[in-house]
């Protein structure tokens, strides 16, 4: 298994080069890239089983001791979170190929290979057990990022796409000062090391640490008060990048504040998560109400849930950090698949402004259907998979005593369900609006719409397997909270 | 770690953090490039007081620099530089597009803006309105502007001096 932990990162980046070499033959391309995301999501899924049954797998690159070498590490939390996003992205990829004959599409020839380089950079980030190499893992992502985002050179796409640079940029630098920052204080970068060493550490340089890594971490999540960037520039890319930046990349920051914060001890500073998180549900929230147009909506709605994830990160219990896991495992399929019905949404009108469309429950009643499963989950209705998410988070909230932040995440919660209402109303119901653009054909519609409706089952699945995922859950969290589980499968 | 290497970081860091926060892409850029060299300057005064060079024929020696925190430093280096050239071809696309390669403001700032400026021209309105009724004597004129002026937004601090 130790083979598999290294091919989920090499597989998808060696598929990158090959295919970038086959990019203007279309059929080759696409079954390369599809058939390279199947199989990683398939070793993904025999990683997650084996890990499930024997342990933590770690693999150290070139036999260099840990000490000295880099590790890769899988264990239940990392192959979990794995699978979900490796599948994420098959099925974006699946869309992507419907999409690429519509005029709203992203070009196929730089979608693909980036979508694979992406893919090895957010494996590497899980996997790694290793600070630098974290660093590295996330350039590979922002990299993969800017190119996706602004490959098509239109005017909106740079404006925002500087903004979206920029400050992703800043974020990386500072990541690099906190490198050094660590290095300087515990003289090592292996994270099982620094869960060692962290704690024995004076009080006052934990919380340093600890305060620097939330600015970087909550950057790439998108937490309260660092979350600009992020409505900003999504709507802007094509509905393919936008479904997968949603997705993954906000969650990616939100799974290593989680690894981070609990290896590293930091229960301090869970307070301090608590207030962030209330705020980042409340004013995403009331950022997606303010707005009139689909995708603007639903990144709102990107910040608004990362504050659910803090939350139960905050709470510092077990039972906070599994709900935390679950809502992690909840959200990645269902904002994606929303991004995906938003993007059919354009496709058939023309354009995704609520002012503009409407009536597309009687003239597209599968786009509904595609759009009002995860909407209704999204807002933690049951019996969806938000609401055992939810739940979980509630009562783990309850549990601990923190009741300002349970009040506030169901506050949230009901916000959710007005503004998912604002677009039902806007866009399905009324008068049924005719397409300002010619229709795509039958074919790409129905690779999309089988895409997003792949997406909605996933979203379904998490609902209907929650009785063994959230025992799953426990035992991550159990885990993380112990930290000596991680550190000796490291450290052997 | 020497008073020199922490001038050196905080004089690049500042200087850079200043640059980043200017509108026009190309100075952002010159920030970045001063950014990058103060993080990989801490990153090498992490690794301790500097010695003799560490990869030599195998003897250990005892006044031998860290090596970890270089071999990081060049990784951190050919990032920094691939990603100069990438904002450096941004700027170019924006300057083929618009014609300058400022920092645009989002659209909510935009949006803000523009309420803001509405808000504005409805209080004009109204005070000027107001003043007229005060002073009593133009009453027709008021009346009339009053037909006319369509009060956008008709809240109470609308009317606040």
């Amino acid at each position: 298994m130790t083979v598999v932990v290294g091919l989920v990162v090499v597989l998808p980046l060696l598929a990158a080069a090959v295919v970038l070499g086959f990019r203007h033959r279309s059929a080759v391309r696409d079954v390369l890239t599809l058939s390279t995301m199947a199989a990683t999501t398939g070793l993904a899924a025999a990683l997650l089983v084996a890990v499930d049954r024997d342990g933590t797998v770690v693999l150290r690159v070139g036999g260099w001791a840990p000490e000295l070498g880099i590790v890769l590490v899988a264990d239940l939390f990392a192959a979990l979170i794995l699978l979900v996003a490796f599948a994420t992205i098959l099925v974006v990829e699946l869309f992507a190929i419907g999409q690429r004959r519509t005029p709203a599409g992203a070009d196929p020839a730089v979608v693909s290979p980036i979508l694979l380089v992406l893919a090895g950079g957010v494996g590497l980030s899980i996997l790694t057990g290793d600070l630098f190499t974290l660093f590295v893992a996330f350039e590979l992502i922002l990299v993969a990022s800017y190119v996706l985002l602004t490959h098509q050179g239109r005017e909106a796409q740079i404006r925002s796409g500087m903004t979206y640079v920029v400050i992703n940029l800043f974020a990386s630098t500072l990541f690099l000062f906190g490198v050094a920052i660590v290095y300087a204080a515990t003289g090592t970068v292996n994270m099982a090391l620094l869960a060692e060493r962290i704690p024995e550490l004076p009080a006052a340089t934990q919380v340093g640490i600890g305060l620097w890594f939330l600015v970087v971490f909550g950057t790439k999540a998108a937490i309260f008060p660092l979350f600009s960037w992020l409505p900003d520039s999504y709507p802007t890319a094509p509905t393919t990048i936008t479904a997968v930046f949603a997705g993954l990349l906000t969650k990616i920051g939100v799974y290593v504040l989680i690894r981070f914060f609990t290896l590293m001890e930091l229960d301090q500073l869970g307070p301090l998560l608590l207030v962030i998180a209330g705020l980042t549900m409340v004013i995403g929230v009331a950022g997606a109400l303010a707005q009139d147009d689909v995708k603007r909506i639903l990144s709102f709605h990107v910040v608004s849930q990362i504050g659910y994830m803090i939350m139960g990160l905050g709470i510092f219990t077990v039972a906070g950090v599994a709900g935390a896991v679950l809502f992690l495992v909840h959200q990645i399929p269902v904002k994606t698949v929303m991004f995906l019905a938003g993007g059919l949404i354009e496709d058939d009108q023309g354009t995704s402004a609520l002012n503009k469309v409407g009536g597309l429950a009687t003239s597209r009643p599968v786009i509904a259907v595609l759009f009002a499963l995860p909407a209704l989950s999204l807002a933690g209705l049951p019996p969806f998979s938000g609401f055992v998410a939810k739940l979980a988070l509630v009562d783990a909230g309850v549990a601990a005593g923190d009741y300002v932040i349970v009040v506030v995440s169901l506050v949230a919660s009901i916000l959710t369900l007005l503004s998912m209402t604002k677009i039902w109303v806007g866009a399905f119901w009324g008068e049924v609006t005719p397409a300002a653009v010619p229709a795509s054909s039958r074919r790409s519609v129905g690779v999309m719409q089988t895409a997003a409706g792949i997406a909605v089952l996933g979203t379904i699945a998490v609902a209907v397997l929650a009785g063994v995922l959230w025992p799953m859950c426990e035992e991550i969290a159990a885990d993380l909270l112990a930290r000596t589980p991680y550190v000796t499968a490291v450290l052997g | 770690m020497s008073v020199a290497m922490i001038i050196a970081v905080a004089g690049l860091a500042a200087t850079g953090t200043f640059l980043v926060t200017s509108r026009s892409l190309s100075r952002i850029v010159l920030g970045f490039a001063l950014l990058g060299h103060a993080a990989v300057l801490a990153l090498l005064a992490s690794g301790g007081r500097a010695g003799d060079p560490p990869i030599v024929d195998g003897a250990v020696r005892p006044d031998t620099a860290n090596p970890l925190p270089q071999a990081l430093s060049l990784t951190a280096i050919v990032i920094s530089f691939g990603l100069t050239l990438y904002v450096l071809a941004l700027a170019r696309r924006q300057q083929i597009l618009t014609g300058d390669d400022l920092v645009e403001d989002d659209v909510e700032d935009r949006r803000i803006a523009a309420y803001a400026e509405l808000r504005a021209a409805a209080s004009d309105e109204t005070r000027a309105i107001e003043e007229q009724h005060e002073d009593g004597s133009g009453g027709d004129a008021g009346d009339d502007r009053n037909d006319r002026g369509h009060d956008p937004d008709p809240s109470p601090d609308g009317t606040l001096p």
